[in-house]
């Protein structure tokens, strides 16, 4: 058994929504860069100009890359060996998120009640999945996601018969009806299988993931590598003013399904996908 | 390159064209999703709002707080469709430009075409790199609704591309 500190979780969530808010990861940096040499439009290349300065601007003025520092997401991986003390895990992330949002200076976007709209804040709560595996390990993916892109994500309950073309045509609506309100060029996060809670919860995982690691199922990566190419012939590029550069990437996740079901759940992400994978 | 400052009158708004890129210059005033609520309320109530509509640019965002030694925090604009339940009446009221980004509706297009504003996208994601283009800001109205407040901004070379333009023609309609 080991035993981990309500106050170190604490400590390592307030401190990864800082870096999550400020820091643009890396694969979406390189990504945009090599937008930049690729894109046609001379207006989309202004754009992603900008995005890189801002990026640049965020980290060394320490501010948020995006006024819309979302609301949290913390998915957590617990290892069945891991004894918390000092206080609940819950709300240990959200204690974290709310002194990290404080120091920050960060936006608190949440309100206590979808109709009665008061704000919390402090930005909490933060919406925390947790699975329980063997082991001693505490992993956090902390991941702030702003509503311009969360509004258009899409979920459908498709016809097996509908297959494979099905959920690719499903794909292209959602980012089409999109447009540029999801601020492209996009990173998309496809869930397909499960039911209907879990393909949502797959689409947002699947933004976790690095944009230049493909899925490992051979098939499944030539998929994403397509969608990426049907995704950005669409011609929407940045800002959803015209151009090559739709989406940076697409990352798909699946999982078994029941005999009368294909579901499918695009996430959309913006240009400032913001992710950070804490180890404790 | 244009530079736009309010308040602007008809003649400023029709030598805009679809795709021109501007820079801001002067008072802008923020608005969100709350505060065009609170705004649109008064007007039906007869009642004094937050400052006169007339000739001037609603910015829509709803911005990080000031770290210390800013004035302000990340700002960049927020969806404007939105707003679009609310933009007509504000239109008709006076409202010259708006400021946000993304597509707007056939009532909010119809609005402007009829007396005269115009939509401008700033750089959706960029808000640290706007932020540096804001000099000064105030907190005028509804200070409860935090980062929907209505703000008065001084801006500087803030950078925008007219999205609408007056006649309605829209840089959204891809081809």
């Amino acid at each position: 058994m080991r035993c981990i500190q309500y106050e170190e979780i604490k400590q390592a969530v307030k401190s990864a929504v800082i870096k999550a808010n400020t820091l643009l990861p890396d694969d979406i940096l390189e990504a945009l860069e090599l937008a930049l040499e690729n894109e046609s439009s001379s207006r989309g290349k202004m754009f992603l100009k900008i995005l890189l300065e801002n990026a640049v601007i965020a980290e060394s003025e320490k501010m948020a890359l995006c006024q819309d520092t979302g609301m949290v997401s913390a998915d957590i991986d617990l290892g069945q060996e891991v004894m918390i003390t000092g206080g609940s895990l819950e709300e240990a992330v959200n204690e974290g998120v709310k002194e990290g949002y404080q120091e920050g200076f960060f936006r608190k976007s949440i309100v206590s009640d979808p109709f009665t709209r008061t704000n919390t804040g402090d930005n909490t709560p933060a919406v925390i999945h947790t699975h329980l595996d063997l082991g001693d390990h505490l992993r956090l993916t902390i991941f702030p996601k702003g509503a311009g892109s969360e509004n258009m994500g899409q979920l459908a309950m498709l016809k097996p018969s509908q297959g494979t073309e099905g959920v690719k045509e499903f794909i292209l609506k959602v980012v089409r009806e999109a447009g540029a309100n999801a601020c492209p060029p996009l990173i998309v996060g496809v869930g397909i299988g499960g039911n209907m809670e879990k393909a949502a919860y797959l689409a947002k995982k699947a933004l976790f993931r690095p944009i230049n690691v493909p899925n490992s199922s051979p098939d499944i990566a030539r998929l994403e590598e397509e969608m990426l190419a049907r995704i950005n012939a669409l011609g929407i590029g940045p800002q959803g003013m015209g151009g090559d550069t739709t989406a940076l990437g697409v990352n798909i996740i699946t999982f078994p399904t029941h005999i009368a079901c294909l579901p499918v759940a695009v996430s959309l992400g913006c240009h400032c996908t913001r992710r950070v994978t804490i180890e404790i | 390159m244009i530079v736009l400052r309010a308040p602007l009158n008809g003649e400023d708004i029709k030598s805009l064209k679809t795709g021109d890129e501007v820079l801001l210059e002067g008072t802008i005033y923020a608005a969100r999703d709350a505060a065009h609520k609170n705004i649109v309320d008064a007007i039906h109530k007869g009642e004094e709002l937050p400052f006169d509509l007339k000739g001037q640019m609603i910015y829509y965002v709803g911005p990080c707080p000031a770290p210390p030694g800013r004035v302000i925090g990340s700002a960049g604009p927020t969806t404007s469709g939105r707003m679009d339940a609310y933009a007509p009446l504000l239109i008709e009221k006076g409202l010259k430009a708006m400021i946000g980004k993304g597509n707007r509706s056939q009532e909010v297009i119809a609005a402007m075409k009829k007396h005269g504003a115009v939509y401008l996208a700033a750089v959706g994601g960029a808000g640290a790199y706007l932020a540096g283009k804001i000099e000064a800001v105030e907190t005028i109205a509804y200070p409860e609704q935090g980062p929907e407040a209505v703000f008065k901004m001084t801006v500087r070379d803030f950078p925008c591309i007219v999205a609408i333009d007056c006649r309605g023609n829209n840089i959204y309609d891809l081809k």
